[in-house]
């Protein structure tokens, strides 16, 4: 049995998804995307000119290679990020969308009313929407509900770096999701990918990590490994970790002998 | 020790006079000078990037030029960290040098006799199609005081028509009402710079004698109007030359750290205007003038204060300091500027606001940042943000 990835009735075989954002060229951000594996690239509108297809960082992304997954970064309520959406759908002729409402331009941490409002104006116009969300288990289901087809919590603020401060929140997501979770912002370093996968999420995205370090190609690489490792892992039913070791039984011993 | 971040008050103007931000600064200056290398060494022991008025007050001080490549290193890190390896590109463009204020150091006073230009719209925008074709996509327009000319309805119309060309549009013209931002942000306008030029009270009054922007209050708290109106960038600045650059650099910080808390969705950014030559205006009529080292610490301990906020450089600045201080914090500057009005497209010989020092094209400024190992953004905003 092949382990897919599936959202929206679409399968990938990657489950790494990569941000377009922060690279020293386009050219390096097109090798790093190769060398990820990734099959889903994520584009801020704000970032390129959507109607033009010689746009310098949309002619870098092969799209009979690549799912590109527009996404709505900087807007800052849900009329912004639903205009920004049917722009973007008129342009391409995609309808999915990574919703991003950050009205917060420090932190750039999602508000969640304006995102759920945003995800049920567009689930109901036909988008495929992938909402990028505080981990707050409630809301999950809230998007869940109105239908959209992944949620996306983050593991810290967006390019952090910090990793997986939100565990004990994004394990309950994992736990109570009927659609894929997807692992968004914070994850510094392949290990925190990784750690993500071990607990379960569906695919994490990744965007500063590897744009941001020296080598943006073998950090792609690098992560490729991990999220595979992690979900391998995952799969692979991880033995129970303890605090001590336990060789002996001092509180059952006794009863080995009772016959 | 208490600093001003702890005062409970919610206004400027009293968070800068209770602070004594506004006045002579002997204390503030006796203060930067007591502080130890072990001040500065706790200051950078803090996670970069986080502002704290003691935290700023030892990045300043003489204590810690020693500290200055440790302190360059922490700015390059965090910048890339949270900007990524990109700058991003804009340019001005000069719509009047009409003038109804005195500004002592500024080309364009009222008093200055030089040649006056006013660019119609059909005039603003032949020079914007040659911006456009330069690439750029990020637009400042620029006016001195010129309120019979250069209006919020002038502006509206110029707006209306340059937004099919430009994904974000500036503007950096005189302090305006809580009702004209309004209008202006209305008509697709969504940032505002605007230099309170120095936060000394009593050098504010000397440098502006006459004019609507000799009301230091009213320009103080016009940020406070452009964030109730909505406008998502914000610029601050101060004039370096005109006083001591570190406690006008502690101010500064006082002032964006009052914006940010206040107006959460609103972007501050800094620049660094430091004192050029102008028509009849000589740098060396300045007291306090900036050396190349003290324009890269302030924008050093301004990065590590504030990891997010755009800091924007002018080619007011000359290209090999340009290209130096790119990486210490620069997020965003301008290129090719000219900064008279019709100076792109030589519709008029006008006075310059300023010389330009850096005079690159923008094609030159852009391969300089490629070989840096920087990608120049010319885009990072869409019409669609504000318009179907």
């Amino acid at each position: 049995m092949t382990d897919e990835l599936i959202i929206a009735d679409r399968k990938f075989g990657s489950r790494l998804l990569v941000g377009t954002g922060k690279f020293s060229s386009s050219q390096v951000m097109a090798e790093a995307i190769a060398a990820s594996g990734t099959e889903i690239v994520t584009v801020a509108l704000r970032r390129v000119d959507i109607e033009n297809e010689n746009d310098d960082m949309l002619a870098a992304i092969d799209r009979d290679k690549f799912l590109l997954l527009p996404n709505t970064s900087g807007a800052r309520d849900a009329d912004e990020a639903v205009r920004l959406s049917k722009l973007a759908r008129a342009a391409t002729g995609i309808n999915w969308v990574k919703l991003e409402v950050t009205p917060d331009p420090y932190y750039l941490l999602p508000d969640p009313i304006e995102t759920l409002k945003a995800a049920e104006i567009l689930v109901s116009e036909g988008f495929v929407v992938l909402p990028y969300i505080n981990a707050d288990p409630v809301l999950a289901k809230r998007l869940e509900d109105a239908g959209t087809a992944t949620v996306m919590p983050l593991a810290s603020p967006i390019g952090s770096n910090q990793g997986l401060k939100t565990r004990a929140a994004i394990e309950i997501i994992i736990e109570q999701a009927n659609v894929p979770v997807v692992v968004d912002a914070g994850l510094g370093r392949p290990s925190h990918a990784a750690d993500a996968m071990e607990m379960g999420a569906d695919a994490v995205l990744v965007n500063t990590a590897i744009a941001t370090a020296a080598e943006s190609t073998k950090m792609a690489q690098a992560f490729k490994l991990a999220v595979e490792a992690g979900r391998t892992a995952f799969l692979s039913g991880p033995a129970a970790a303890s605090p001590a070791a336990s060789a002996s039984s001092p509180l059952t011993g006794f009863l080995r002998d009772d016959k | 020790m208490i600093g001003p971040q702890l005062h409970s008050a919610f206004d400027i103007k009293v968070i800068l006079a209770e602070n004594r931000l506004d006045d002579g600064c002997e204390y503030w200056l006796g203060q930067i000078e007591k502080t130890k290398p072990a001040d500065v060494e706790r200051a950078l022991s803090m996670p970069a990037g986080h502002y704290s008025f003691e935290k700023l007050l030892a990045l300043v001080s003489p204590a810690a030029t020693d500290y200055l490549e440790d302190m360059a290193r922490q700015a390059h890190q965090l910048t890339i960290q949270r900007f990524g390896k990109t700058i991003k590109l804009y340019a001005p463009l000069y719509l009047s040098n009409y003038c109804i204020n005195s500004c002592r150091y500024c080309g364009f006073n009222k008093d200055a006799d030089t040649q006056r230009t006013r660019l119609t719209i059909e005039q603003a925008l032949a020079e914007a199609d040659i911006l456009a074709a330069a690439g750029f996509a990020d637009i400042l327009l620029v006016s001195s005081e010129d309120t019979k000319f250069v209006t919020v309805d002038y502006l509206t119309e110029l707006a209306g028509k340059l937004r099919g060309k430009f994904s974000s549009i500036a503007i950096e013209i005189y302090q305006m009402t809580a009702a004209q931002y309004a209008q202006l942000f209305k008509a697709g306008i969504e940032g505002v710079t605007l230099y309170q030029e120095t936060y000394n009270r009593a050098a504010y009054s000397y440098y502006h004698p006459a004019g609507p922007k000799a009301d230091y209050d009213d320009r103080l708290e016009a940020p406070d109007r452009q964030a109730r109106a909505g406008m998502r960038e914000i610029g601050l600045g101060a004039l370096l030359g005109l006083t001591d650059w570190r406690i006008e650099t502690l101010a500064l910080a006082e002032h964006a750290h009052y914006l940010m808390k206040r107006y959460w969705k609103s972007h501050i950014s800094f620049s660094f205007p430091r004192l050029r030559p102008a028509f009849e205006v000589r740098p060396e009529q300045f007291k306090h003038v900036v050396s190349n080292a003290d324009l890269a610490r302030m924008i050093i301990a301004l990065r590590l204060c504030f990891a997010d906020a755009g800091l924007i450089l002018s080619t007011r600045e000359g290209a090999d300091l340009r290209d130096h201080l790119i990486k210490l914090g620069i997020t965003k500057m301008s290129a090719g500027s000219k900064t008279n009005p019709g100076g792109y497209s030589r519709c008029s010989d006008a006075v310059e606001q300023f010389q330009v020092d850096d005079t690159r094209s923008p094609a030159q400024i852009a391969e300089m940042l490629k070989s840096a190992g920087l990608e120049p953004v010319w885009k990072d905003w869409d019409k669609a943000f504000i318009e179907d």
